[in-house]
Protein backbone atom coordinates (compact mmCIF):
# COMPACT_ATOMS: atom_id res chain seq x y z
CA UNK A 1 0.00 0.00 0.00
CA UNK A 2 1.96 3.17 -0.87
CA UNK A 3 1.00 5.76 1.74
CA UNK A 4 0.06 9.23 1.25
CA UNK A 5 1.15 12.15 3.53
CA UNK A 6 -1.80 11.92 6.11
CA UNK A 7 -1.48 8.40 6.22
CA UNK A 8 2.44 8.55 7.52
CA UNK A 9 1.26 11.21 10.30
CA UNK A 10 -1.63 8.96 11.02
CA UNK A 11 0.61 6.20 11.89
CA UNK A 12 2.88 8.39 13.35
CA UNK A 13 -0.01 8.86 15.96
CA UNK A 14 -1.23 6.06 16.23
CA UNK A 15 1.82 4.79 16.79
CA UNK A 16 2.50 6.75 19.55
CA UNK A 17 -0.79 6.17 21.55
CA UNK A 18 -3.26 3.77 19.51
CA UNK A 19 -6.30 5.25 21.84
CA UNK A 20 -6.35 8.22 19.72
CA UNK A 21 -9.78 8.93 18.28
CA UNK A 22 -10.35 10.03 14.73
CA UNK A 23 -11.75 13.64 16.09
CA UNK A 24 -8.10 14.06 18.11
CA UNK A 25 -6.07 13.22 15.31
CA UNK A 26 -7.91 15.53 12.79
CA UNK A 27 -7.82 18.64 15.40
CA UNK A 28 -3.99 17.30 15.75
CA UNK A 29 -3.59 17.25 11.84
CA UNK A 30 -6.10 20.32 10.98
CA UNK A 31 -7.74 17.41 8.72
CA UNK A 32 -11.67 16.77 8.32
CA UNK A 33 -12.84 13.93 10.45
CA UNK A 34 -14.69 12.05 7.75
CA UNK A 35 -10.63 12.21 5.69
CA UNK A 36 -9.05 10.53 8.96
CA UNK A 37 -11.87 7.95 9.17
CA UNK A 38 -11.47 6.69 6.35
CA UNK A 39 -7.77 7.03 5.53
CA UNK A 40 -7.89 4.65 9.16
CA UNK A 41 -10.69 2.38 7.36
CA UNK A 42 -7.91 1.75 4.48
CA UNK A 43 -5.10 1.41 6.96
CA UNK A 44 -7.01 -1.61 9.04
CA UNK A 45 -8.42 -3.12 5.51
CA UNK A 46 -5.13 -3.35 4.10
CA UNK A 47 -4.19 -4.51 7.36
CA UNK A 48 -0.95 -1.82 7.59
CA UNK A 49 -2.45 -1.31 11.01
CA UNK A 50 -3.10 -4.83 12.67
CA UNK A 51 -4.21 -4.24 15.77
CA UNK A 52 -4.47 -1.83 18.79
CA UNK A 53 -2.44 -3.61 21.93
CA UNK A 54 -1.41 -2.15 25.10
CA UNK A 55 2.16 -1.80 25.76
CA UNK A 56 2.30 -3.84 29.23
CA UNK A 57 5.64 -3.81 30.90
CA UNK A 58 5.29 -7.51 32.65
CA UNK A 59 8.55 -6.91 34.90
CA UNK A 60 6.07 -4.59 36.92
CA UNK A 61 3.57 -6.54 37.24
CA UNK A 62 3.24 -9.40 39.42
CA UNK A 63 2.23 -11.86 37.12
CA UNK A 64 4.59 -15.10 37.08
CA UNK A 65 6.07 -14.62 33.83
CA UNK A 66 9.24 -15.44 31.74
CA UNK A 67 10.21 -14.27 28.50
CA UNK A 68 13.07 -15.51 26.26
CA UNK A 69 14.06 -14.90 22.91
CA UNK A 70 15.32 -18.22 20.76
CA UNK A 71 17.29 -18.23 17.64
CA UNK A 72 15.87 -21.36 15.92
CA UNK A 73 17.83 -22.57 12.30
CA UNK A 74 15.60 -24.38 10.22
CA UNK A 75 16.11 -26.10 7.22
CA UNK A 76 13.46 -24.49 4.48
CA UNK A 77 10.88 -26.96 3.30
CA UNK A 78 10.80 -27.35 -0.77
CA UNK A 79 8.25 -25.51 -2.58
CA UNK A 80 7.16 -23.14 0.60
CA UNK A 81 10.63 -21.93 1.78
CA UNK A 82 9.97 -21.07 5.47
CA UNK A 83 6.37 -19.81 5.56
CA UNK A 84 5.33 -23.19 6.46
CA UNK A 85 7.63 -23.84 9.42
CA UNK A 86 6.99 -20.39 10.55
CA UNK A 87 3.52 -21.37 10.51
CA UNK A 88 3.29 -24.55 12.37
CA UNK A 89 5.37 -22.48 15.19
CA UNK A 90 3.34 -19.52 15.80
CA UNK A 91 0.40 -22.15 16.50
CA UNK A 92 2.06 -22.57 19.53
CA UNK A 93 0.36 -20.19 22.11
CA UNK A 94 3.66 -20.09 24.23
CA UNK A 95 4.83 -18.12 21.11
CA UNK A 96 4.27 -14.37 20.98
CA UNK A 97 6.64 -12.85 18.41
CA UNK A 98 7.97 -14.58 15.54
CA UNK A 99 10.46 -12.75 12.51
CA UNK A 100 12.49 -14.64 9.53
CA UNK A 101 15.89 -12.96 10.26
CA UNK A 102 18.81 -12.61 8.04
CA UNK A 103 22.60 -14.16 9.24
CA UNK A 104 23.69 -16.73 11.49
CA UNK A 105 20.01 -18.02 12.03
CA UNK A 106 16.69 -18.09 10.17
CA UNK A 107 13.56 -17.42 12.51
CA UNK A 108 13.69 -15.62 16.27
CA UNK A 109 10.80 -16.18 18.58
CA UNK A 110 9.87 -14.15 21.11
CA UNK A 111 8.42 -16.97 23.35
CA UNK A 112 6.72 -16.28 27.43
CA UNK A 113 6.01 -18.65 29.95
CA UNK A 114 4.72 -18.90 33.32
CA UNK A 115 8.06 -20.36 34.77
CA UNK A 116 11.68 -21.05 33.66
CA UNK A 117 11.33 -24.61 33.42
CA UNK A 118 8.04 -24.30 31.42
CA UNK A 119 9.69 -22.47 28.81
CA UNK A 120 12.73 -24.98 29.01
CA UNK A 121 10.30 -27.77 28.52
CA UNK A 122 8.52 -25.55 25.79
CA UNK A 123 11.71 -26.09 23.91
CA UNK A 124 12.75 -29.36 24.20
CA UNK A 125 9.93 -30.99 23.97
CA UNK A 126 8.11 -28.58 21.46
CA UNK A 127 10.21 -26.93 19.11
CA UNK A 128 13.41 -28.74 19.03
CA UNK A 129 12.14 -31.62 17.90
CA UNK A 130 9.92 -30.37 15.29
CA UNK A 131 11.51 -31.98 11.59
CA UNK A 132 13.69 -29.47 9.96
CA UNK A 133 14.16 -27.31 13.12
CA UNK A 134 18.42 -28.00 13.33
CA UNK A 135 18.94 -25.93 16.19
CA UNK A 136 17.61 -23.84 18.92
CA UNK A 137 19.38 -20.99 20.79
CA UNK A 138 17.42 -19.38 23.97
CA UNK A 139 17.91 -16.31 25.61
CA UNK A 140 16.22 -15.37 28.67
CA UNK A 141 15.28 -11.85 29.00
CA UNK A 142 16.22 -10.00 32.02
CA UNK A 143 14.36 -6.40 31.69
CA UNK A 144 12.09 -4.34 29.21
CA UNK A 145 13.85 -1.13 28.67
CA UNK A 146 12.37 0.36 25.73
CA UNK A 147 9.50 -1.39 23.31
CA UNK A 148 8.21 -0.26 19.64
CA UNK A 149 10.11 3.27 20.60
CA UNK A 150 8.79 3.78 23.87
CA UNK A 151 10.52 3.83 27.21
CA UNK A 152 9.55 1.60 29.86
CA UNK A 153 10.51 4.25 32.52
CA UNK A 154 8.35 7.30 32.82
CA UNK A 155 9.66 10.33 31.20
CA UNK A 156 10.52 12.63 33.87
CA UNK A 157 9.83 16.53 32.71
CA UNK A 158 13.22 18.12 34.25
CA UNK A 159 11.95 21.52 33.57
CA UNK A 160 11.21 24.45 36.10
CA UNK A 161 7.32 24.77 35.92
CA UNK A 162 7.28 28.33 35.24
CA UNK A 163 9.64 30.17 33.31
CA UNK A 164 10.34 33.20 30.77
CA UNK B 1 24.47 47.19 57.23
CA UNK B 2 22.01 49.60 55.70
CA UNK B 3 22.06 47.47 52.35
CA UNK B 4 19.45 50.42 50.98
CA UNK B 5 22.50 52.32 50.88
CA UNK B 6 24.27 50.26 49.20
CA UNK B 7 22.09 48.90 46.22
CA UNK B 8 21.92 50.98 43.23
CA UNK B 9 18.77 52.68 43.03
CA UNK B 10 18.24 51.70 39.48
CA UNK B 11 18.15 48.07 40.45
CA UNK B 12 15.86 48.43 43.29
CA UNK B 13 13.66 49.94 41.52
CA UNK B 14 12.93 46.92 38.89
CA UNK B 15 10.16 44.92 39.73
CA UNK B 16 11.48 41.34 39.71
CA UNK B 17 9.71 39.23 36.81
CA UNK B 18 6.22 38.73 37.06
CA UNK B 19 6.77 35.12 36.27
CA UNK B 20 8.99 34.64 39.24
CA UNK B 21 6.64 35.68 41.41
CA UNK B 22 3.92 33.41 39.79
CA UNK B 23 6.78 30.50 40.03
CA UNK B 24 6.71 31.25 43.81
CA UNK B 25 3.31 30.39 44.33
CA UNK B 26 3.45 27.21 41.68
CA UNK B 27 6.13 25.89 43.74
CA UNK B 28 3.98 24.83 46.64
CA UNK B 29 1.70 23.17 44.33
CA UNK B 30 2.65 19.51 43.85
CA UNK B 31 0.33 17.60 41.37
CA UNK B 32 0.02 21.14 38.72
CA UNK B 33 -0.26 20.57 35.02
CA UNK B 34 2.38 23.33 34.34
CA UNK B 35 1.20 25.36 30.89
CA UNK B 36 3.67 27.85 32.33
CA UNK B 37 6.97 27.10 30.96
CA UNK B 38 8.94 28.63 28.54
CA UNK B 39 10.76 25.88 26.65
CA UNK B 40 10.93 22.98 24.49
CA UNK B 41 9.84 19.24 26.24
CA UNK B 42 12.21 17.68 24.29
CA UNK B 43 15.76 16.70 25.48
CA UNK B 44 18.70 18.17 23.52
CA UNK B 45 18.89 15.61 20.81
CA UNK B 46 21.17 12.81 21.60
CA UNK B 47 23.79 13.75 18.71
CA UNK B 48 24.39 17.07 20.22
CA UNK B 49 24.81 15.77 23.49
CA UNK B 50 27.36 12.82 22.59
CA UNK B 51 29.41 15.70 20.47
CA UNK B 52 29.51 17.59 23.78
CA UNK B 53 30.71 14.76 25.60
CA UNK B 54 33.49 13.54 23.23
CA UNK B 55 34.71 17.53 23.17
CA UNK B 56 34.66 17.33 27.22
CA UNK B 57 36.45 13.95 27.18
CA UNK B 58 39.20 14.88 24.21
CA UNK B 59 40.25 17.87 26.54
CA UNK B 60 38.54 20.86 24.88
CA UNK B 61 37.87 22.42 28.18
CA UNK B 62 39.53 26.18 27.77
CA UNK B 63 38.62 29.68 26.69
CA UNK B 64 37.51 30.35 23.28
CA UNK B 65 38.39 33.17 21.27
CA UNK B 66 36.38 35.93 22.43
CA UNK B 67 33.97 36.15 19.63
CA UNK B 68 33.64 31.70 19.99
CA UNK B 69 34.87 28.29 18.11
CA UNK B 70 35.73 30.30 14.27
CA UNK B 71 34.36 26.98 13.33
CA UNK B 72 30.78 27.96 15.14
CA UNK B 73 30.98 30.93 13.66
CA UNK B 74 31.20 29.79 10.32
CA UNK B 75 28.58 27.45 10.83
CA UNK B 76 26.40 30.47 11.93
CA UNK B 77 26.98 32.51 9.36
CA UNK B 78 26.25 29.47 6.50
CA UNK B 79 23.10 28.48 8.22
CA UNK B 80 21.82 32.41 8.51
CA UNK B 81 22.88 32.47 4.24
CA UNK B 82 20.86 29.90 3.61
CA UNK B 83 17.86 29.40 5.71
CA UNK B 84 17.48 33.37 5.82
CA UNK B 85 19.79 34.42 3.26
CA UNK B 86 21.61 37.10 5.10
CA UNK B 87 25.57 37.16 5.64
CA UNK B 88 28.17 38.24 7.69
CA UNK B 89 31.65 37.56 8.29
CA UNK B 90 32.53 35.10 10.61
CA UNK B 91 35.83 36.66 11.43
CA UNK B 92 34.33 39.97 12.82
CA UNK B 93 30.68 40.19 12.71
CA UNK B 94 28.97 36.93 14.98
CA UNK B 95 29.41 36.73 18.59
CA UNK B 96 28.31 33.94 20.04
CA UNK B 97 26.67 34.29 23.47
CA UNK B 98 25.40 33.55 26.47
CA UNK B 99 22.30 32.51 25.41
CA UNK B 100 20.33 34.84 23.71
CA UNK B 101 19.66 36.93 26.84
CA UNK B 102 23.58 38.08 26.92
CA UNK B 103 23.08 39.51 23.42
CA UNK B 104 20.00 41.66 24.30
CA UNK B 105 22.35 42.95 27.00
CA UNK B 106 24.82 43.45 24.64
CA UNK B 107 23.12 45.35 21.69
CA UNK B 108 21.10 47.59 24.36
CA UNK B 109 24.22 48.37 26.54
CA UNK B 110 25.57 48.96 23.21
CA UNK B 111 23.94 52.23 21.59
CA UNK B 112 21.87 53.22 25.09
CA UNK B 113 23.21 56.83 26.55
CA UNK B 114 21.81 57.70 29.48
CA UNK B 115 17.60 58.69 28.69
CA UNK B 116 17.67 57.58 25.38
CA UNK B 117 14.25 55.42 24.19
CA UNK B 118 13.75 52.15 22.83
CA UNK B 119 11.09 51.05 21.41
CA UNK B 120 9.75 47.93 23.22
CA UNK B 121 6.84 46.57 21.72
CA UNK B 122 3.83 44.94 24.36
CA UNK B 123 3.34 41.91 25.19
CA UNK B 124 6.70 40.80 24.69
CA UNK B 125 9.55 38.93 26.44
CA UNK B 126 9.92 39.91 30.37
CA UNK B 127 13.46 41.25 29.81
CA UNK B 128 13.33 44.05 27.33
CA UNK B 129 12.04 47.03 29.15
CA UNK B 130 14.12 45.88 32.31
CA UNK B 131 17.75 45.53 30.43
CA UNK B 132 16.75 48.75 28.58
CA UNK B 133 16.46 50.64 31.98
CA UNK B 134 19.88 48.85 33.41
CA UNK B 135 21.50 50.11 30.40
CA UNK B 136 19.63 53.61 31.66
CA UNK B 137 17.61 53.68 28.98
CA UNK B 138 13.77 54.43 28.48
CA UNK B 139 11.78 51.97 27.69
CA UNK B 140 8.61 52.80 25.32
CA UNK B 141 6.02 50.35 24.82
CA UNK B 142 4.54 50.11 21.48
CA UNK B 143 1.34 48.16 22.30
CA UNK B 144 -0.17 45.54 20.27
CA UNK B 145 -3.39 44.01 20.21
CA UNK B 146 -5.56 41.03 19.42
CA UNK B 147 -7.28 43.04 16.33
CA UNK B 148 -4.18 43.62 14.85
CA UNK B 149 -2.66 40.27 15.16
CA UNK B 150 -0.51 41.85 17.94
CA UNK B 151 1.88 42.98 15.18
CA UNK B 152 2.85 46.18 15.11
CA UNK B 153 2.75 48.66 12.70
CA UNK B 154 4.15 51.88 10.82
CA UNK B 155 1.62 54.22 11.58
CA UNK B 156 2.09 53.52 15.97
CA UNK B 157 6.01 53.09 15.42
CA UNK B 158 6.14 55.95 13.46
CA UNK B 159 4.34 58.31 15.98
CA UNK B 160 6.55 56.97 19.14
CA UNK B 161 9.81 58.07 17.27
CA UNK B 162 11.54 61.13 18.88
CA UNK B 163 15.08 62.49 18.56
CA UNK B 164 16.11 60.26 21.90
CA UNK B 165 14.57 57.15 19.69
CA UNK B 166 17.66 55.18 19.85
CA UNK B 167 16.50 51.77 19.32
CA UNK B 168 13.41 49.21 18.24
CA UNK B 169 13.30 45.72 19.32
CA UNK B 170 11.44 43.41 17.25
CA UNK B 171 10.24 40.09 18.74
CA UNK B 172 8.96 38.05 16.07
CA UNK B 173 8.03 35.45 16.62
CA UNK B 174 6.63 36.75 19.59
CA UNK B 175 6.55 35.16 23.41
CA UNK B 176 4.10 35.11 24.70
CA UNK B 177 1.77 35.97 22.00
CA UNK B 178 2.62 33.59 18.84
CA UNK B 179 2.32 36.28 16.48
CA UNK B 180 5.01 36.51 13.16
CA UNK B 181 5.73 39.34 10.90
CA UNK B 182 5.60 38.67 7.20
CA UNK B 183 8.27 39.70 5.03
CA UNK B 184 5.62 42.89 3.58
CA UNK B 185 4.90 43.73 7.48
CA UNK B 186 8.60 44.41 8.26
CA UNK B 187 9.09 46.13 5.09
CA UNK B 188 6.73 48.53 6.37
CA UNK B 189 8.41 48.72 9.88
CA UNK B 190 11.78 49.02 7.63
CA UNK B 191 10.44 51.74 6.53
CA UNK B 192 9.30 53.63 9.50
CA UNK B 193 12.94 53.74 10.88
CA UNK B 194 14.79 53.90 7.44
CA UNK B 195 14.73 57.89 7.66
CA UNK B 196 16.40 58.04 11.14
CA UNK B 197 19.26 56.62 13.18
CA UNK B 198 17.57 54.14 14.56
CA UNK B 199 18.83 50.34 15.31
CA UNK B 200 16.97 47.71 15.17
CA UNK B 201 17.53 44.93 17.49
CA UNK B 202 15.55 41.91 16.02
CA UNK B 203 15.37 38.70 18.13
CA UNK B 204 15.00 35.86 16.34
CA UNK B 205 15.00 33.23 18.57
CA UNK B 206 11.88 31.32 17.81
CA UNK B 207 12.99 31.56 13.88
CA UNK B 208 12.56 27.90 13.12
CA UNK B 209 9.28 27.67 14.60
CA UNK B 210 6.85 29.13 12.55
CA UNK B 211 3.55 27.18 10.92
CA UNK B 212 0.73 27.09 8.83
CA UNK B 213 3.00 27.20 5.79
CA UNK B 214 4.88 30.32 6.62
CA UNK B 215 8.29 31.05 7.26
CA UNK B 216 10.58 32.93 9.27
CA UNK B 217 12.00 36.47 7.91
CA UNK B 218 15.09 37.68 9.09
CA UNK B 219 14.61 41.91 9.34
CA UNK B 220 18.54 41.98 7.95
CA UNK B 221 17.17 40.47 4.75
CA UNK B 222 14.90 43.96 4.56
CA UNK B 223 16.73 46.17 1.65
CA UNK B 224 18.59 48.95 3.59
CA UNK B 225 18.00 47.11 6.91
CA UNK B 226 21.55 44.67 7.47
CA UNK B 227 23.27 48.11 8.15
CA UNK B 228 21.41 49.10 11.36
CA UNK B 229 20.43 45.60 12.42
CA UNK B 230 21.69 43.44 15.35
CA UNK B 231 20.01 40.07 14.70
CA UNK B 232 19.91 37.88 17.82
CA UNK B 233 19.63 34.22 17.77
CA UNK B 234 20.46 31.20 19.38
CA UNK B 235 20.06 27.49 19.97
CA UNK B 236 17.78 27.50 22.63
CA UNK B 237 13.92 26.78 21.40
CA UNK B 238 15.52 25.43 17.49
CA UNK B 239 17.59 22.34 18.99
CA UNK B 240 15.88 22.23 22.54
CA UNK B 241 19.26 23.09 24.23
CA UNK B 242 17.83 25.67 26.58
CA UNK B 243 20.41 25.34 29.95
CA UNK B 244 23.14 24.90 27.22
CA UNK B 245 23.07 28.77 27.22
CA UNK B 246 23.63 28.76 23.89
CA UNK B 247 23.36 32.01 21.60
CA UNK B 248 24.43 34.35 19.16
CA UNK B 249 24.15 37.54 17.89
CA UNK B 250 24.81 38.86 14.22
CA UNK B 251 25.61 42.55 13.09
CA UNK B 252 27.66 44.98 10.99
CA UNK B 253 31.43 44.70 12.16
CA UNK B 254 31.03 48.87 13.77
CA UNK B 255 28.71 47.44 16.21
CA UNK B 256 29.89 43.84 16.93
CA UNK B 257 33.23 45.92 17.70
CA UNK B 258 31.63 47.57 20.43
CA UNK B 259 29.39 44.72 21.82
CA UNK B 260 32.56 42.35 21.93
CA UNK B 261 34.19 44.78 24.28
CA UNK B 262 31.43 44.47 26.73
CA UNK B 263 31.50 40.64 25.74
CA UNK B 264 35.08 40.17 26.88
CA UNK B 265 34.78 42.27 30.05
CA UNK B 266 31.59 40.30 31.46
CA UNK B 267 31.34 36.67 29.85
CA UNK B 268 34.82 36.40 28.28
CA UNK B 269 34.02 33.36 26.11
CA UNK B 270 30.34 31.38 25.90
CA UNK B 271 31.20 28.17 27.43
CA UNK B 272 33.30 25.70 25.30
CA UNK B 273 30.85 22.70 25.72
CA UNK B 274 28.18 24.22 24.62
CA UNK B 275 29.71 26.09 21.84
CA UNK B 276 31.18 22.17 20.43
CA UNK B 277 27.24 20.97 20.96
CA UNK B 278 26.06 23.87 18.95
CA UNK B 279 28.44 23.38 16.15
CA UNK B 280 27.17 19.80 16.38
CA UNK B 281 23.81 20.50 15.68
CA UNK B 282 24.07 22.78 12.63
CA UNK B 283 26.63 20.59 10.94
CA UNK B 284 24.64 17.67 11.46
CA UNK B 285 21.60 19.75 10.33
CA UNK B 286 23.67 20.61 6.99
CA UNK B 287 24.35 16.92 6.69
CA UNK B 288 20.26 16.04 7.05
CA UNK B 289 18.15 19.35 6.61
CA UNK B 290 17.66 19.70 9.89
CA UNK B 291 15.51 16.57 10.43
CA UNK B 292 15.35 17.10 14.39
CA UNK B 293 13.73 20.83 13.43
CA UNK B 294 11.48 19.21 11.25
CA UNK B 295 9.98 16.90 13.66
CA UNK B 296 9.65 19.12 16.81
CA UNK B 297 8.31 21.82 14.79
CA UNK B 298 6.04 19.45 13.61
CA UNK B 299 4.69 17.86 16.74
CA UNK B 300 4.28 21.53 18.33
CA UNK B 301 2.17 22.32 15.53
CA UNK B 302 -0.08 19.03 16.38
CA UNK B 303 -0.45 20.34 19.71
CA UNK B 304 -0.90 23.89 18.96
CA UNK B 305 -3.85 23.24 16.94
CA UNK B 306 -5.55 20.72 19.80
CA UNK B 307 -4.59 23.99 22.19
CA UNK B 308 -6.63 26.87 20.33
CA UNK B 309 -9.55 24.79 19.33
CA UNK B 310 -9.41 23.82 23.08
CA UNK B 311 -9.81 27.68 24.42
CA UNK B 312 -12.25 28.39 20.91
CA UNK B 313 -14.68 25.38 22.44
CA UNK B 314 -14.71 27.07 26.14
CA UNK B 315 -16.08 29.93 24.46
CA UNK B 316 -12.99 31.98 24.60
CA UNK B 317 -11.58 33.87 21.65
CA UNK B 318 -8.00 33.17 20.81
CA UNK B 319 -5.43 34.39 18.36
CA UNK B 320 -4.13 32.03 16.32
CA UNK B 321 -0.35 31.40 17.21
CA UNK B 322 1.69 30.93 14.15
CA UNK B 323 5.25 31.28 15.74
CA UNK B 324 7.14 30.53 18.71
CA UNK B 325 4.87 27.98 21.10
CA UNK B 326 2.51 29.49 22.99
CA UNK B 327 -0.97 30.18 22.53
CA UNK B 328 -2.81 33.75 24.42
CA UNK B 329 -6.35 33.32 25.24
CA UNK B 330 -8.09 36.23 25.88
CA UNK B 331 -10.26 34.94 29.55
CA UNK B 332 -11.59 38.35 29.62
CA UNK B 333 -14.81 37.43 29.30
CA UNK B 334 -14.79 35.57 32.41
CA UNK B 335 -14.46 38.93 34.32
CA UNK B 336 -11.52 38.42 36.27
CA UNK B 337 -8.03 39.56 35.62
CA UNK B 338 -5.01 38.20 33.83
CA UNK B 339 -3.38 37.09 37.55
CA UNK B 340 -6.52 36.63 39.25
CA UNK B 341 -7.71 34.29 36.43
CA UNK B 342 -4.52 32.27 36.62
CA UNK B 343 -4.42 32.00 40.47
CA UNK B 344 -8.05 30.86 40.73
CA UNK B 345 -7.12 28.25 37.81
CA UNK B 346 -4.58 27.46 39.60
CA UNK B 347 -5.82 26.76 42.72
CA UNK B 348 -9.14 24.73 41.74
CA UNK B 349 -7.53 23.26 39.24
CA UNK B 350 -4.02 23.15 39.45
CA UNK B 351 -3.06 23.98 35.58
CA UNK B 352 -0.63 26.45 35.64
CA UNK B 353 -0.69 29.18 33.25
CA UNK B 354 0.85 32.85 33.21
CA UNK B 355 -0.73 36.43 33.69
CA UNK B 356 -0.69 37.96 30.46
CA UNK B 357 0.52 41.02 32.42
CA UNK B 358 3.97 39.47 32.90
CA UNK B 359 4.68 40.75 29.41
CA UNK B 360 3.69 44.37 29.74
CA UNK B 361 0.42 46.11 30.31
CA UNK B 362 -1.16 45.18 27.11
CA UNK B 363 -0.96 41.72 28.11
CA UNK B 364 -3.74 42.49 30.48
CA UNK B 365 -6.84 40.42 29.95
CA UNK B 366 -5.17 37.35 28.40
CA UNK B 367 -2.85 34.04 29.65
CA UNK B 368 0.09 32.66 28.06
CA UNK B 369 -0.27 28.71 27.49
CA UNK B 370 3.22 27.21 26.48
CA UNK B 371 2.22 23.91 24.17
CA UNK B 372 5.76 22.81 24.85
CA UNK B 373 4.54 19.80 26.64
CA UNK B 374 3.39 16.22 26.16
CA UNK B 375 -0.03 15.69 24.07
CA UNK B 376 -2.00 13.69 26.88
CA UNK B 377 -0.79 16.88 29.57
CA UNK B 378 -2.04 19.29 26.89
CA UNK B 379 -5.80 17.55 26.55
CA UNK B 380 -5.67 16.67 30.53
CA UNK B 381 -4.74 20.66 31.15
CA UNK B 382 -7.89 21.98 28.78
CA UNK B 383 -10.47 19.30 30.47
CA UNK B 384 -9.45 21.02 33.74
CA UNK B 385 -9.72 24.56 32.26
CA UNK B 386 -13.23 23.36 30.87
CA UNK B 387 -14.22 22.53 33.81
CA UNK B 388 -13.13 25.69 35.66
CA UNK B 389 -15.03 27.44 32.95
CA UNK B 390 -18.08 25.53 33.59
CA UNK B 391 -17.77 26.15 37.43
CA UNK B 392 -17.32 29.86 36.49
CA UNK B 393 -19.59 30.04 33.98
CA UNK B 394 -22.40 28.34 36.64
CA UNK B 395 -21.22 30.42 39.50
CA UNK B 396 -22.21 33.60 37.56
CA UNK B 397 -25.68 32.08 36.14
Amino acid sequence: MHLTEIEKDILEILAQDARRTPAQIALMLGAEVSKVQEAIKELEDARVVVAYPALINWDKSQAESVEAVIEVRVTPMKGYGFDAIAEQIMEFPEVENVYLMSGAYDLLLFVRAKTLKELAMFVAERLAPIENVISTATHFMLKRYKISGITMDKHEDKRQAVSQ
Amino acid sequence: MNYDSVISRTVAQIPPSGIRKFFDVVATMPGAISLGVGEPDFVTPNHIRESAIRSIRSGETHYSSNWGLIELRRAINRYQEQRFGISYNPDNEIIVTVGASEGIDLALRCVIEPGDEVLVPEPSYVSYQPVVTLSGGVAVPVPTCEEKCFKIDKETVSSLITKKTKAIILPYPNNPTGAIMTREELTEIADAIRDHDIIAISDEIYCELTYGGLTHTAFASIPGMWERTVTLNGFSKAFAMTGWRMGYLCAPKELAAMMCKIHQYTALCAPIMGQHAALAALEDGFNDDFADVTHMRKIYDQRRRIMVEGFRSMGFTVFEPLGAFYSFPNISSLGYSSEEFATRLLKSQLVVTVPGTAFGKSGEGYVRCCYATSTDLIFEALDRMQNFVNAEKTAGA
